[in-house]
């Protein structure tokens, strides 16, 4: 598949920037090294961040007291990312640097994995541990057998130092426990993805549909922010969820929709819009391919086959299908986010980017937007060594459609039974709560067992981290500086992130771990600059910026090169795609082997008293990392089982009841978990919110507070395409009293 | 002058992003709160509605807290902002009690502690910390008696309510429905 990035503009770090660097903004006088522009923040009030909370990156202020302490953290009124408005949990991050249960010193095993026991360790001596194991590896299996999994800022400095030691099997969990799906899809059919920030333009849009998208409760600020503003405006809102979320509270239409059918409402949606030529005849002839064979695949789709599926009544199909069409193009299927539930998701989201595609919305006013980044030099370092192997030789030919490491195919690869092209052999874990992260725990915990090293950085004791052999402290965002977040906008921007205070105890920036385990692998050359702050000094000014101005202004936003924020009348495309059209039909997917378009299949529905496990997000947390953090444990500190009044009665269950879960494994919830009875939920599923349950004591406060729905999905439906982990098809029943057995079991 | 806020349902969607913007701007200790949201639903699946807010103290303007209070701690101050001097306040918690909306809690130091629509801010010409950080811009905040205020403006275009009129209080804080 051709992955060209034209949809994208790419703002160069020339005379176009220069100008405005020199215009626009004129330098502090009187601070011309970086050395003294830092020492002059001691004195600031305030100093310029951007969010590590969540993937959002919101730049905003850290403001301190007058005794110099951490005080509030509030949104920088330049950010295209949140418009001077934080949401709960960035305004919350203070409770990060406060949390005291923190990771504070070095922590090397002196126990078998699975207690944990561990000595304090001065960073020499656990790098030093660390840098051994490493050539050890290296030397036995080969630098290929190390993986890294990775969220969050540190990603770019301990990639950096995987890909110098000789491995390129760097796997985000965002990939294929999250986004992974969308961004196939919407590669496969626009040659482009999604992005993130996604490029909706939701605050100029007529129609936003939503597809078990949550935005209000998934706190994706400008997200938020724009559907606000839409509703303002009387934007039609349709939304597809099982449960009334917070989306379906705010819409015109909500469908109810039968957990695990909506690629059938797609297709009945595709049907409708075709068959009654509601589709943008002129954008699908200019633009896309595949349009004959789409009409043939789907007219046996129409909104009545759809019904006995879906449950959703054809007039209300139809009805919003008449919605969009009267919208587009200004309109928007959203792609979503979090998209890994049954496994055939790729497919799903390309029903839902063919949608798009008929409703012309792709490049189009309240549609999809054209994302703008500015470009920004990277420092010179040696040629990244070939390795011998990369991920997809563990297991050839499988997930042939990923773009980027499989994060579960490298825990397989841990685990020998798997007979893996090649053994993985050591993990470095940074900022992601495996256990937590990826469903069937078990699996996780065999690969672990099996590992030659497992080393976990993290801000906080996580069930992760337990696990690891070295355990490395980072300090948090708020104290430290990272690389500058380039993130694609409607405008090019770049955002700085400073320490606003001093590391607490031992804790250490992630730039300067891997700086130093790379000394003492003796791959310093890939790190030139020493410390980070020089490194963003002679990065910003090559872009006509300097640390100085990027301290007092936090976030530059540039101007884009050409007024193309939408397609432009007639304007001559080029996709990125295979056939340089939008493809309606995939060859790239035709040539893997797929489904050139998507297909209905019917799921597994729960059993007699069982109920699908459905999961979310609540707007104060972010997956299971904030669980301990003080300020927003203040706001929600344990999550609860939705139950549906029906459901409740039937098995004699009360509000605030404590139960526990067993799911169609027979797993119990280590915890037990309270029940919030409402009709917000269908009565063939549950709800909870992901990411309480923790099993981790060093947490004191999150500690068995509610109950983990990862631990409950031990059923993993796998996408055959890339990967993705499908997560939604478990199901769970409830016990109300533990049996004495069942307790000391 | 006359301060008040309205709070627009349709466009909150409970994140409470107003509870800890205020815990933080004032200091307020963890545990306690001078803000919170409620949600209210109607109806049976699927045939659903639901109804946020966000809620905090509602400056009335005939104030029954202030009224009971024995050593005229609570009072009103600049643009009918009741406020609670924590030197004169003795901690009895008469105020806690005749409050309809349940907008006081005792702090920890001894005093009762409550929403001040963050005169602190105001005076400095700033909205209080729940309007400015809101994402969803849902909270509108100005003088009553100026007819171009945010508040004003938003109150002659939607229809809105306040909470237990019939406790008479005269309550401050509108909500757009």
């Amino acid at each position: 598949m051709t992955n060209r990035r034209q949809f994208i503009k790419i703002t160069a770090f020339g005379a176009g920037a220069l100008a405005i660097g020199s215009g626009a903004y004129k330098a502090m006088a009187g601070f011309s090294s970086t050395t003294e522009a830092a020492k002059l923040t001691v004195n600031l009030t305030r100093t310029p961040t951007y969010c590590e909370v969540c993937f959002w990156k919101c730049a905003g202020w850290v403001y301190k007291n007058d005794e110099g302490k951490i005080w509030k953290i509030i949104g920088n009124d330049d950010d295209q990312h949140c418009n001077g408005r934080f949401c709960p949990r960035g305004t919350g991050g203070v409770g990060m640097y406060f949390d005291e249960d923190r990771l504070k010193t070095p922590l090397i095993r002196t126990s078998e994995r699975g207690k944990q026991i561990f000595k304090q360790a001065s960073w020499d001596e656990a790098l030093t541990y660390i840098a051994t194991k490493m050539k050890d590896i290296a030397s036995k299996h080969g630098p290929e057998s190390m993986a890294l999994f990775t969220h969050g800022s540190g990603s770019s400095y301990f990639s950096t130092l995987l890909k110098a030691y000789g491995s390129a099997n760097v796997a985000e969990p965002s990939y294929a426990q999250c986004r992974g799906p969308r961004d196939e899809a919407f590669m496969a059919t626009f040659g482009e993805e999604a992005y993130s920030p996604e490029i909706t333009d939701i605050r100029d849009t007529k129609c936003l549909v939503l597809i078990g998208s949550h935005i209000g409760e998934n706190m994706h600020n400008g997200q938020v922010q724009e559907m606000s503003d839409a509703i303002d405006k009387g934007a039609t809102i349709i939304t597809v969820d099982p449960r009334f979320s917070t989306a379906a509270g705010k819409s015109k239409y909500w469908l109810p929709i039968k957990p695990s059918t909506d690629i059938a409402l797609l297709l009945a949606w595709i049907h409708e819009i075709i068959n009654q030529e509601y589709y943008d005849k002129k954008y699908v002839e200019k633009y896309c391919s595949g349009f004959d064979q789409l009409k043939e695949h789907v007219k046996d789709y129409t909104p009545e086959w759809a019904y006995g599926i879906t449950t959703i009544a054809p007039d209300q199909i139809r009805k919003t299908a008449k919605e969009m069409a009267n919208a587009a193009p200004a309109v928007i299927v959203h792609p979503g986010r979090h998209v890994t539930w049954y496994g055939d998701d790729t497919q799903r989201i390309r029903a839902v980017a063919i949608l798009n595609a008929l409703l012309g919305s792709w490049g189009r006013r309240g549609g999809f937007y054209r994302p703008s980044k500015q470009a920004v030099p990277s420092s010179e370092h040696p040629e990244f060594p070939t390795p011998a192997k990369t991920w997809s030789d563990a297991f050839p030919g499988k997930y042939s459609v990923a773009s980027t490491p499989v994060s579960n195919a490298l825990i397989d690869a841990s685990i020998p039974e798997n007979n893996p092209g090649f053994a993985i052999k050591g993990w470095i874990v940074n900022g992601t709560n495996l256990v937590n992260t990826i469903p069937n725990q078990a699996n996780t915990l065999k690969a672990i067992q099996n590992l030659d090293l497992m080393v976990a950085i993290d801000t906080m004791p996580m069930e992760i981290t337990g696990w690891a052999d070295v355990i490395l402290p980072e300090c948090t965002y708020l104290e430290r500086y990272d690389n500058l977040r380039v993130s694609p906008h409607r405008k090019p921007a770049i955002a700085l992130r400073m320490p606003a205070t001093e590391p607490l105890n031992e804790t250490k920036p992630g730039y300067w771990i891997a700086r130093e385990l790379s000394k003492k692998l003796g791959l310093e050359a890939f790190f030139p600059f020493e410390k980070q702050e020089d490194f963003l000094d002679w990065q910003l000014k090559k872009i006509g910026s300097s640390l100085e101005e990027m301290i007092r202004i936090g976030v530059k936003t540039f101007e884009r090169e050409a007024d193309d924020l939408y397609f432009a009348n007639d304007e001559a495309i080029e996709f990125p795609t295979d056939s340089g059209k939008i493809e309606l039909y995939s060859l790239a997917f035709e040539q893997a082997g797929f489904d050139p378009m998507p297909k209905y299949i019917a799921h597994e529905e729960p059993p007699a008293g069982f109920y699908r496990l459905i999961y979310g997000r609540a707007p104060m947390h972010t997956f299971s990392r904030t669980a301990n953090n003080p300020n927003l444990t203040d706001l929600m500190d344990e999550n609860t089982v939705w139950i549906n009044p029906k459901v409740a009665k039937e098995w004699g269950i009360v509000n605030d009841q404590y139960i526990w879960l067993k799911n169609q494994d027979e797993i119990i919830s280590e915890f037990s978990i309270k029940v919030r009875i409402t009709e917000r939920i269908r009565w063939d599923s549950i709800y909870m919110v992901h990411g309480f349950g923790h099993a981790q004591k060093q947490m004191k406060r999150c500690f068995g507070r509610g109950a983990s729905d990862t631990q409950l999905i031990t059923k993993v439906l796998t996408d055959p395409l890339m990967g993705g982990t499908g997560m939604r098809g478990n199901f769970v029943t409830f016990i109300t009293e533990k049996t004495e057995q069942e307790v000391a079991s | 002058m006359r301060y008040a806020m309205a709070v627009d349902t349709k466009k909150c969607v409970g994140c409470s992003d107003c509870v800890v913007a205020c815990q933080t701007e004032n200091n307020v200790p963890i545990g306690y709160c001078r803000e919170w949201v409620v949600e209210v639903m109607a109806g049976t699946y699927p045939q659903l509605e639901m109804e946020i807010r966000s809620e905090r103290c509602n400056h009335c303007v005939n104030a029954p807290c202030v009224r009971c209070c024995p050593t005229g701690a609570s009072h009103f101050s600049d643009g009918g902002i009741v406020l609670v001097d924590p030197k004169k306040c003795i901690g009895c918690g008469a105020c806690i009690a005749s409050c309809p909306y349940d907008a006081r809690y005792p702090h920890p130091d001894g005093h009762v502690d409550k929403c001040t629509f963050c005169i602190h801010r105001i005076k400095n010409g700033l909205e209080p910390a729940c309007a400015s950080v809101c994402p969803t811009k849902c909270i509108y905040f100005g003088d009553m008696d100026d007819p171009n205020s945010n508040v004003s403006v938003v109150l002659k275009k939607r229809k809105f309510k306040t909470l237990i009129p019939e406790a008479g209080t005269d309550p401050q804080l509108y909500f757009l429905i």
